[in-house]
């Protein structure tokens, strides 16, 4: 009984798995096709390949995605950790009033997002296009990494900043020197969700971008509308780092862990021959 | 450490300006009438009026809800069994199936959604599969089903790893108290499970229906371009007709629906608390 149940469950876990990695596979494999068809496979080439790297709006469109990426996820960390900072040594009605507010982004619908800040800069008559992009992405990436650096900082000792400007540092030097490296895992795990958030970002991009100014998104959901194999050759080129460094982020503290338990056992038994 | 203080302060303003003001925006156009300039500005219904005379409006806001509805309920049914199943795995391979789950999170999911429309369409792999088990050509692309498809593919994740966490947080001591007690398996899961895990449930309930209520490229890609639900309204509006008026007034009606059953689903989450959980 217990055995058909576990077969069961892992007939299911294969099933549930295969509807994941389906769509993923089939792009991945339809990116080498030989033919225009997206159903039958025709042998292997690069063909979509060499299309896609001479095709200049597609080639700006990894551009941009990249380019609006790096400076919204250097933008937000930077803001985003001196915001938590000021913070956490704030009062609690600041301190819930930015919580707040920073939530309604993340709670409401893209979408509502998205509209509230097409109007907005078209009241401000800024020019749609690379700045009102890259300010929407800083909007939304902020609240993200004020949530991964808050948790570390309410986990700090709140007298260390006091100690390091007792012992004679300036408070810049208490800034850099004590708190940052203290809550640094945080700002790097904001960084990354950030940097993700930004990449693939489509709903808020689509509706405040303008005079040709796609990023990848908006780029794979107006060539949708016709069939192009070359969206499957840039797909690809997203799926494979993405999934890279993903699986070393996951990997790698797990090799890490097994060689420092290995190098602990190995120090036990040599106390313990001694 | 006062110095530290006025760090936040220039945030302060930046959200006001770049979070506050565009919902503000939404709220005053949804109430106004376009060409109202700021002499004769005039608060009014119309709008909602507009919506709710149109049965083309009220209709494609009904479709909206009950897609959004079936999606969140398949979501429960097939996310429940694969977050138990992984919650029951050995320690190793706890992690490997959260990553696999995780890792298509992370790819665009235009880019995940867009792969659909290969494989759903008429010589596509499904059909292929179809054809060689004896059945006949099946419409897939297109339809309803593609649409929850694509809809069920990009949030189930979000539902499994809810449940997952609110099933992992368990004190596995409360099941070997049931078994003690003379509870069998089916007992001990109705009545100590369940219960524990439903704010895991709940909390995925949020992710899954907030998404797929407002969602427009799902729609777009695999319903086809005659498939509208209101978030294709809400776009159109913006994008195509320009009534910014008209368009914030549905946003605002789809905000306040999806407010409403947040507000449900927290309501429900805080009554199960103070019974308890175990009953």
């Amino acid at each position: 009984m217990k055995k058909s149940k576990g077969i069961l469950g892992k007939i299911f876990i294969a099933l549930m798995l295969a509807f994941f990695y389906l769509p993923i596979i089939y792009t991945i494999v339809f990116s080498f096709n030989d033919s225009r068809s997206l159903t039958k496979f025709a042998g292997f080439s690069l063909r979509w390949y060499e299309k896609m790297f001479s095709d200049a709006v597609m080639m700006d469109a990894i551009f941009y995605t990249i380019l609006i990426a790096v400076l919204a996820t250097a933008i937000s960390t930077v803001v985003g950790t001196i915001t938590a900072i000021g913070l956490s040594h704030s009062n609690k009605i600041l301190k819930t009033l930015v919580t707040q507010i920073n939530d309604l982004p993340i709670m409401n619908p893209e979408i509502v997002t998205g509209i509230g800040l097409l109007m907005f800069f078209s009241l401000l008559g800024i020019e749609k296009g690379l700045v009102t992009m890259l300010l929407a992405h800083v909007m939304f990436c902020i609240p993200y990494v004020m949530l991964s650096v808050m948790p570390k900082l309410r986990s700090l000792d709140p007298n260390i900043a006091d100690a390091a400007l007792d012992l004679g540092a300036t408070p810049w030097q208490a800034l850099t020197k004590v708190i940052v490296p203290q809550i640094m895992p945080g700002i790097a795990a904001g960084a990354l969700i950030a940097f993700t958030m930004s990449f693939d970002d489509f709903i808020i991009s689509y509706f405040v971008t303008g005079n040709g100014v796609q990023n990848i998104s908006i780029l794979v959901y107006t060539m949708s509308k016709r069939i192009n194999p070359s969206i499957n050759a840039l797909s690809t080129i997203i799926i494979i780092p993405v999934t890279v460094v993903l699986i070393l982020i996951n990997i790698l503290p797990i090799i890490k862990e097994k060689r420092e338990k290995k190098k602990l056992k190995k120090a036990r038994e040599e106390a313990l021959a001694e | 450490m006062k110095q530290f203080r006025s760090m936040a302060y220039p945030y302060v303003f930046w959200i006001n300006v770049m979070i506050v003001v565009p919902m503000l925006m939404i709220v005053m156009y949804a109430f106004t009438q376009k060409g109202n300039d700021v002499v004769t500005f005039r608060l009014t219904l119309d709008n909602f009026i507009y919506f709710f005379s149109d049965p083309i409006f009220v209709s494609v806001l009904k479709n909206s809800l009950v897609i959004a509805v079936v999606t969140t309920v398949i979501c429960i049914f097939l996310g429940y069994p694969m977050a138990y199943l992984i919650s029951q795995a050995s320690d190793r391979w706890k992690v490997i199936l959260v990553l696999l789950i995780t890792v298509p999170m992370w790819i665009n999911m235009l880019v995940r959604t867009y792969a659909w429309v290969g494989i759903l369409q008429e010589n596509g792999i499904i059909n292929n599969l179809l054809g060689l088990m004896g059945i006949g050509l099946v419409k897939l692309l297109n339809t309803d089903f593609a649409v929850i498809l694509g809809m069920v593919y990009n949030f189930i994740p979000f539902m499994i790893l809810q449940i997952y966490t609110a099933l992992s947080k368990m004190d596995p001591s409360y099941l070997e108290a049931a078994s003690d007690l003379g509870a069998n398996k089916v007992e001990s899961f109705l009545r100590i499970t369940l219960p524990l895990s439903l704010p895991g449930v709940l909390s995925g309930i949020t992710l899954v229906f907030l998404p797929a209520v407002s969602s427009f490229f799902i729609p777009k890609l695999l319903g086809g371009g005659q498939y509208v639900l209101i978030g294709n309204v809400i776009e159109s509006q913006f994008l195509i007709s320009g009534n910014w008026n008209f368009g914030s007034a549905i946003s605002l009606i789809m905000a306040v629906i999806i407010m409403i059953s947040m507000y449900i689903t927290k309501k429900v989450d805080r009554e199960g608390q103070s019974k308890g959980g175990v009953r």
